[in-house]
């Protein structure tokens, strides 16, 4: 090693050479790992501020996996309902059509049927006296007795006894829950069921293909409509996705970023000038606007929110309202501190030739300063995007809104990824417009 | 631009000073056109898209406006020093025993009979969220940075999967994780902490390498040139250059944070927010201005002391916003 091969005197010497680095202060020795236990200690503080031992305690760790797995999955639910006559079949809310015939549910004789779950090592096979659980590839016999279900004695894991029903467990694939009139099964799949056309649709369980070709070429389903109109009508009016609303709203939250923004850069740009004491000579004009900006800027967002939806009522209108004051105060505010930081050379040289006030400002001042503004404004843009939904939650419409009442109901995960992903698009789409422009308009080393 | 133009009592250009004018006048107006056009279309959009937002409001904007006063005019408290006690969880003199005027109720006592206003509790709330989700995010966004800086890692597969989580966790809607979170958890700070966590990460990450990858690189060469390991040279060679711009960017992010925090406590975390959205869907006049107050001096609070500290640590550089 290097150190080894150093005499004493070699490194007193290299000691004596660079006390700095040797001999550091107590604060240069001590701040950095002061930071972190400072910080620890808060983390830990919060911990207890903020109840995490008794939240997590409560939480409801079960709804989670059931939502997540919602998001990209969804579940058929049949009931299998033991009748005097026989074992009746029944769908509640039906995602496959009014009259479903899965192929993963098969008729075994007159009054008994086989669930499969995934496999045919894991099925359920409901029968009027007795139903058979078949869990990888073992048979448990579940029978009844005083009106309630009886666990069965080879029962494993995947099963579990609550209130005289017995829930055998098939992982993702879903369960069965067996009950004395009853066993109630919960199939659960891959995708988003019926993601463009709704079970009343003409074109529910058609292919890709057989769509295509009943819009080119099929016999016309409606006198008064096209097939491909009524094929987009379908679309956008399926009723489990909505997505003519979707887009809709979508578009509210885009139109609010855009025109709250827009405005509040034209409203911001011409104010700073009156706000900043190089350009205006005038304290008591400085000072006013300045305060404006300050009082615009910190009354926050979600305050104007509020207010303007009581004065206009829910949409895209308080949601502009509200980016427009806090954007005026904020861009205000970094726009004045450009101007102050100008170079004054610019401006003398065009004065000296005469100009009139306004063309030393339009040719002095605002050539320095509008790479900077544009940059910011288009900075601006983008965040708004995103923070136009949070707005939109609190009841200014848009796609925010929306995305609260589907996770409200705890139900439509799945439609509620769906309008994540449309805003991941939005958000990476309008992310790079604003770089394109940003590069075209000020060259690539802006910010 | 009048001033080029050589009028009567100029001197004529030559030949070749009348063709660079010519090219001038050419060049000038080509580019006032793209402007106009660019301007045009603007106005366009802006025309159409203003139009799509009052056509999808609740309340359209002309027939509202002569009433939009009449919420303020209506909208006050019994007197001004209402405020006052509604601020300070002192007992109100028009007490009928409604929720109007329960200001001594949501005290928070510390210690005999001292206690803390609801507001200010709640405030702390939302300072706490803030603080505590910027602390974690910039914690999380230092680690993740040094491998989404091309300076570092090259430009492989490492950037490629640290730049895409950094714009997943950016991009990714807070009320989601924040909705998600109450789901599970039930309504409190928690979900709040962590939705405006994984914004901040995502969104201090991208500053962070981009200071990263603008940093001197020869105190890594040197590094590298007496046997410094990849860590030693980020430990030694990259976090003393960078560190004053993080922490002014982490500065800057707690500001935006505390105004987050409000917003998505409004939506189920917690907070001010969420007691502000209460009042004023009540009518509570004195209590939502006690409200407004109250958070327009705690972020004109946070806002200097951030401003002051950042001027401390980087000087004036750190005044320039910026991305």
């Amino acid at each position: 090693m290097i150190q080894s091969s150093l005499r004493p005197a070699e490194r007193n010497a290299l000691m004596a050479r660079h006390p700095g680095v040797f001999h550091k202060s107590l604060f240069e020795r001590v701040w950095a790992p002061a930071a972190v236990a400072v910080t620890a200690a808060y983390f830990v503080f919060c911990f207890f501020f903020f109840g995490v031992p008794q939240v997590l305690g409560d939480a409801q760790w079960e709804r989670a996996g059931t939502y997540m797995a919602d998001w990209v999955s969804w579940e058929a639910t049949p009931r299998f309902r033991f009748g005097d006559e026989g074992i009746d079949v029944e769908w509640t809310r039906s995602l496959l059509g009014d009259d479903p015939d899965p192929d993963w549910i098969t008729q075994m004789g007159e009054n008994a049927y086989a669930i499969t779950f995934g496999s045919d090592t894991n099925r359920v096979e409901v029968a009027q006296d007795q139903v058979i659980a078949v869990v990888d590839g073992v048979e448990h016999v579940v029978r009844f007795a005083d009106g309630a279900a009886v666990l069965p004695e080879t029962a494993t894991d995947a099963f579990a006894l609550k209130n005289g029903r017995v829930t055998v467990y098939y992982g993702f694939a879903g369960l069965a829950e067996i009950r004395a009139t009853q066993v109630y099964i919960r199939r659960r799949f891959f995708g988003w069921p019926n993601f463009f056309f709704d079970t009343n649709s003409p074109f529910f369980g058609m292919s890709a293909g057989e769509v295509w070709t009943t819009v080119t070429a099929g016999p016309q389903i409606e006198p008064d409509r096209s097939n491909l109109q009524l094929a987009v009508d379908e679309f956008l009016t399926n009723s489990e996705w909505q997505h003519l609303d979707v887009y809709n709203k979508l578009l509210q939250t885009i139109v609010m970023a855009f025109v709250g923004t827009l405005f509040a850069a034209v409203v911001a740009f011409p104010l700073s000038f009156l706000a900043a004491r190089n350009v205006t000579r005038n304290r008591l004009t400085n000072w006013f606007t300045k305060r404006s900006f300050d009082l615009l800027r910190s009354v926050d967002m979600l305050i104007w929110a509020l207010f303007f939806v009581r004065g206009f009522g829910p949409g895209p209108i308080p949601g502009i309202a509200a980016i427009f004051f806090t954007d005026t105060g904020t861009l205000g505010k970094t726009s004045t501190e450009a101007i102050e930081n100008i170079d004054d050379k610019q401006r003398e040289g065009v004065r000296s030739v005469g100009a009139s006030p306004a063309a030393i400002q339009r040719y002095g001042v605002v050539p320095q300063v509008a790479p900077v503004f544009l940059s910011q404004v288009l900075y601006f843009w983008e965040s708004n995007t995103r923070s136009a939904t949070v707005i939109g939650a609190v009841g200014a419409g848009g796609i925010g809104l929306k995305l609260i009442e589907a996770m409200r109901t705890n139900q439509d995960w799945e439609n509620v990824a769906y309008m994540v992903v449309l805003i991941l698009i939005v958000v990476f789409v309008f992310d790079n417009l604003s770089n394109a422009i940003r590069s075209r308009l000020i060259g690539s080393s802006g910010h | 631009m009048s001033m080029i133009d050589a009028g009567p009592g100029r001197t004529e250009l030559s030949e070749a000073g009348r063709t660079i004018h010519r090219h001038y006048q050419q060049l000038l107006r080509t580019r006032r056109l793209y402007s106009l056009l660019a301007l045009g279309g603007v106005a366009t959009l802006l025309f159409f898209a203003l139009w799509f937002a009052n056509d999808n409001n609740a309340g359209k904007f002309f027939d509202r406006l002569p009433y939009f006063f009449d919420f303020f005019i209506h909208f006050q408290p019994d007197d001004p020093f209402e405020i006052v006690r509604a601020l300070f969880d002192l007992p109100s003199p028009y007490a009928d025993g409604s929720l109007k005027y329960d200001y001594e109720e949501g005290r928070v006592y510390l210690f005999g009979s001292v206690y803390l206003p609801e507001y200010f509790y709640q405030m702390l709330v939302t300072i706490n969220i803030a603080l505590c989700a910027t602390l974690a995010g910039a914690a999380m966004a230092f680690v993740l940075c040094f491998f989404a800086a091309t300076n570092l890692v090259g430009a492989g597969a490492v950037r490629f999967l640290v730049r895409r989580l950094l714009e997943l966790m950016r991009a990714f809607p807070e009320i989601v994780i924040a909705g998600l979170l109450v789901a599970i958890l039930s309504i409190g700070p928690i979900a709040a902490v962590v939705a405006i966590f994984i914004h901040t990460t995502g969104a201090l990450g991208k500053l962070f390498f981009e200071v990263v990858e603008n940093a001197d690189m020869k105190p890594d060469e040197g590094l590298r040139s007496v046997g410094a390991t990849w860590l030693e040279c980020v430990r030694y060679g990259m976090v003393p250059q960078v560190l004053p711009n993080f922490v002014s960017y982490a500065l800057l992010r707690t500001e935006i944070n505390v105004r987050a925090s409000t917003i998505i406590g409004a939506v189920g975390g917690g907070g001010i927010g969420e007691v502000f959205r209460l009042s004023l869907s009540r009518d509570h006049a004195a209590k939502t201005y006690a409200i407004i107050v109250l958070l327009f001096a705690t972020i004109l609070l946070i806002d200097w002391f951030s401003g002051w500290l950042r001027q401390r640590l980087v000087g004036n550089a750190a005044f320039q916003f910026g991305a």
